[in-house]
């Protein structure tokens, strides 16, 4: 049998930063939501409600990379040297926030909020610049030979810096609602309320990044508005507004875990446009995901392990959240 | 490309795997020795094991996290600064890196909230599975990394076509000539300082004057592995050399401070020099006639390889070598010095009064981490100038940013490395400095210094089987 198996690399590597964004979504959002919350008791909480599942959120993150190496090794080289700045600038952000989690507990009364403020600050710093990197490989990379050729400030467009924002509003929502589900009482409530005017933005930096991307390239523009693409995309759009819809309700109704359900399903609708947008291209605008392949015997020996195991990780994972499901309160030690 | 951009990116490169490494060795092996404290407190349901795992288990916590985000740097830093290499080998080196967070770093992540937190919401069956989990996922997380670090130093089972390398036999490429003795010598490096750190923070406690059962149990476990390990890793040390020697004779060249050979003379053994490479040969040399060869061959005739027989741009820099090596081989000894004391001390039953053993201990808390280190400075720097030994070169392998770039990157990991490592290094210190305390397991969770003891109690409680109440504790 000959499997396409560029196209389910592709695939792969596409879920797995979607789960990236979605979880570790949520989690970076509590460190940009932490602002919000002065509270000790408060911050304690928020924090305790990621605690145990953070470091698994992440590692989505290294699968990216790692499968990017495995399967698409061009790609891998060309895309990270491209961006070298602001990834090295979002590792070393969630360094900080990450190391906070443990140090945070570790630290002495007094050296508390140096902690947290290296999670406010690395929380936000790793996803604006994550939103950067988005806006920019959007935008296009420059290569010849299968070398990056472009500067070293390429990523700096008025349209990065647009998704940069975008993307630190997106977690923003994922943490407040992931709050509403976890939390209760005060701090609840102000997650209600921070909640309604963060999906009220981040509709609108939807419909601007919606108008803004086909702008951006013909190729993109013929995408979504040619015949028949255009009928099969609509529902696109239409389930977004659909969404916001169902999340106000939620949130007026006070509902506890779907308002976090309906961001998630805002976020994917979102991921998966610009999906739509410069697929079947892996460095925009146009070296395909064939271009940049690994040989064969790479790309068959890591999707063996791949599809075998991603679905093992799935169920543990899934145990996990199960194990630590419920409300977190000031009661709960697991610090 | 100039000369200082490639030294800069190497530099960067060094300097953030030098952080890393030290704490995936640590938390490989204070996993496995998690994993033994709870067998054997579910076993034998002394509370002194529960105590102590209790108290490693923050230690744990906080190497682990610093190992998670160092790490996360590593899988990117592959193609932020060595897209050549990438382009080149990452055919191979992907899809091992791809299956090691497959099979190991979800693994640990997944198990890692339930072992440090899910006490009170699994029983004690379920948390020692997750134990097993994270301890397991260490070893595998080794594995995979070194396979392919392996594979770089001794590369089988590809072909190269087109520029770039094509896998033809995995089992070849996995389970390469270097890789059964770089691994068995890593994971028992890993042991061994996780052992030296446990026994020194055991010593220090004695030293002050605080003592109880757990500190006790901490020293002699912690001997006890030394013991076993130290000689054990001398001989997988040895037997390592000598792959060397059949796969990377410049290294060896350049480890012995070696060269050239008088022909039908056997070769010396450089004890102490200056290796200088520039004027090709050693200041300040003490060398014993025919002991390298003895060594190294175990011959009375047969030569080593000598650096003059390999092209001056093909070796690597046996001035560090040459030391970093010295190093590891001296720190060893001492380590081993250190397990043969303890065994003199048991047998006078002295090992908790000893005070030159127990200030001998403290002192090489550190050795195992700096023995590793210079150990792997040895193998990395010997493999110089290529990064695929024998296929291509660093300096073909590095992405060709500017050196205003490599500056300002550099510089940043310098800062953000010392300033949260270095704090995260003085957080385990203040943890080792409170010591186990009688009781550890009943203060609550895994994070629980500044905690209402009441409450924790309460949660403790409900995991407790009442025999594990510290009865045996009142000795102290």
């Amino acid at each position: 049998m000959n499997f396409d198996l560029p196209l389910i690399w592709a695939i792969v590597i596409l879920f797995g930063i979607m789960m990236y964004i979605m979880m570790d979504g949520f989690d970076l959002g509590i460190g940009i939501l932490y602002p919000f919350f002065k509270d000790k008791t408060d911050r304690d909480i928020m924090m305790n409600t990621i605690a145990p599942v953070w470091d698994g959120n992440e590692t989505w993150l290294v699968l990216g990379g790692a499968g990017l190496l495995a399967a698409f090794p061009l790609a891998y080289s060309v895309v990270l040297s491209a961006f070298y700045m602001p990834i090295i600038l979002m590792l070393l952000a969630l360094i900080l926030r990450g190391v906070a989690f443990e140090f945070r507990f570790k630290a002495h009364e007094n050296e508390r909020h140096f902690w947290d403020k290296a999670f406010i600050f690395g929380s936000i710093a790793a996803t604006w610049f994550q939103g950067l990197i988005l806006g920019a490989y959007i935008n296009g990379i420059n290569v010849i030979d299968g070398k990056y050729a472009g500067g070293p400030l390429d990523w700096i467009t008025p349209f990065s810096l647009f998704t940069a924002v975008g993307l630190v509003v997106t977690y923003a929502l994922l943490g407040s609602t992931w709050l509403i589900m976890k939390t209760s009482g005060e701090l609840q409530n102000n997650s209600y309320r921070l909640t309604r005017i963060l999906a009220f933005i981040l509709l609108a930096i939807i419909v601007v990044v919606s108008i803004w991307t086909p702008l951006l390239s013909n190729q993109i523009a013929e995408r979504w508005f040619t015949l028949p693409n255009i009928i099969w995309l609509s529902p696109i759009p239409l389930m977004v507004a659909c969404l916001f819809y169902q999340l106000q309700k939620s949130l007026a109704a006070k509902a506890n875990t779907s308002p976090f359900i309906y961001s998630l399903g805002m976020v994917f609708l979102g991921y998966l446009g610009l999906g739509i947008s410069i697929w079947p291209n892996i460095i925009p605008p146009n070296i395909s995901i064939y271009t940049a392949s690994s040989p064969h015997a790479s790309q068959s020996f890591a999707l063996i392990g791949a599809l075998i195991i991603i679905p093992l990780i799935l169920a543990y994972t899934a145990w996990g959240y199960y194990v630590f499901r419920g409300k977190v309160s000031k009661d709960d030690h697991y610090h | 490309m100039s000369d200082l951009a490639l030294d800069l990116a190497r530099i960067q490169f060094g300097f953030t795997i030098s952080f890393h490494i030290v704490f995936p060795a640590i938390s490989i092996g204070l996993a496995s020795y998690l994993f033994v404290l709870e067998a054997r407190w579910l076993m034998t349901k002394q509370a002194v094991f529960l105590d102590l795992y209790h108290f490693w288990v923050k230690i744990f916590a906080l190497c682990f996290g610093m190992g998670v985000v160092s790490g996360l740097v590593m899988a990117y830093q592959f193609g932020t600064n060595w897209a050549g290499f990438s382009t080149f080998a990452g055919s191979v080196t992907g899809p091992l890196l791809a299956y090691e967070v497959l099979t190991a770093f979800f693994l640990e992540a997944g198990f890692l909230g339930v072992m440090l937190f899910g006490w009170s919401r699994v029983g004690p069956g379920i948390h020692f599975a997750a134990t097993l989990m994270v301890a397991l996922g260490t070893l595998i997380s080794a594995t995979w990394i070194l396979a392919s670090n392996s594979w770089m130093h001794t590369p089988q089972g590809i072909e190269i076509i087109n520029g770039q390398v094509i896998p033809v036999d995995w089992l070849a490429i996995i389970f390469n000539p270097s890789f059964p003795y770089r691994f068995i010598h890593m994971v028992l490096a890993a042991y061994l300082a996780t052992a030296l750190l446990v026994v020194s923070a055991a010593a220090w406690q004695i030293l002050q004057g605080n003592t109880n059962v757990g500190i006790r149990k901490m020293l002699s476990m912690g001997m006890w592995m030394v013991l076993i390990v130290s000689p054990i890793q001398a001989m997988v040390g040895d037997f390592h050399g000598l792959n060397t020697l059949k796969y990377q004779p410049a290294k060896i060249a350049a480890i012995e401070g070696h060269w050239e050979n008088i022909p039908g003379k056997a070769s010396p053994l450089v004890l102490f020099g200056w290796p200088d490479m520039a004027a090709e040969k050693n200041h300040f040399e003490v060398a014993i006639p025919t002991l390298g060869s003895l060594i190294l061959r175990h011959s009375l005739t047969e030569q080593i390889p000598a650096l003059k027989d390999f092209a001056a741009e093909d070796r690597p820099n046996s001035t560090i070598v040459f030391w970093t090596f010295r190093v590891m081989v001296g720190l060893g000894l001492l380590m081993i010095l250190l397990s043969l004391f303890s065994l003199w001390a048991r047998w006078k039953k002295d090992l908790y009064q000893n005070k030159l053993f127990l200030r001998f201990a403290l002192i090489m808390g550190p050795a195992g981490i700096v023995a590793m280190l210079a150990g792997w400075y040895t193998t990395e720097i010997g493999r110089q100038p290529w990064i695929v030994y024998g296929l291509m070169r660093t300096a073909d392998a590095v992405t060709k940013h500017s050196v205003t770039e490599l500056s300002i990157s550099l510089t940043l990991f310098i800062v953000i490395y010392l300033l949260v490592f270095g704090v995260g290094v003085i957080y385990l210190l203040r943890l080792l400095r409170i010591g186990p305390k009688p009781n550890e397991s009943l203060q609550g969770d895994a994070f629980s210094i500044n905690k209402n003891e009441v409450e924790d109690f309460i949660i403790a409680a409900e995991f407790h089987p009442p025999h594990s109440t510290p009865s045996e504790k009142k000795e102290d």
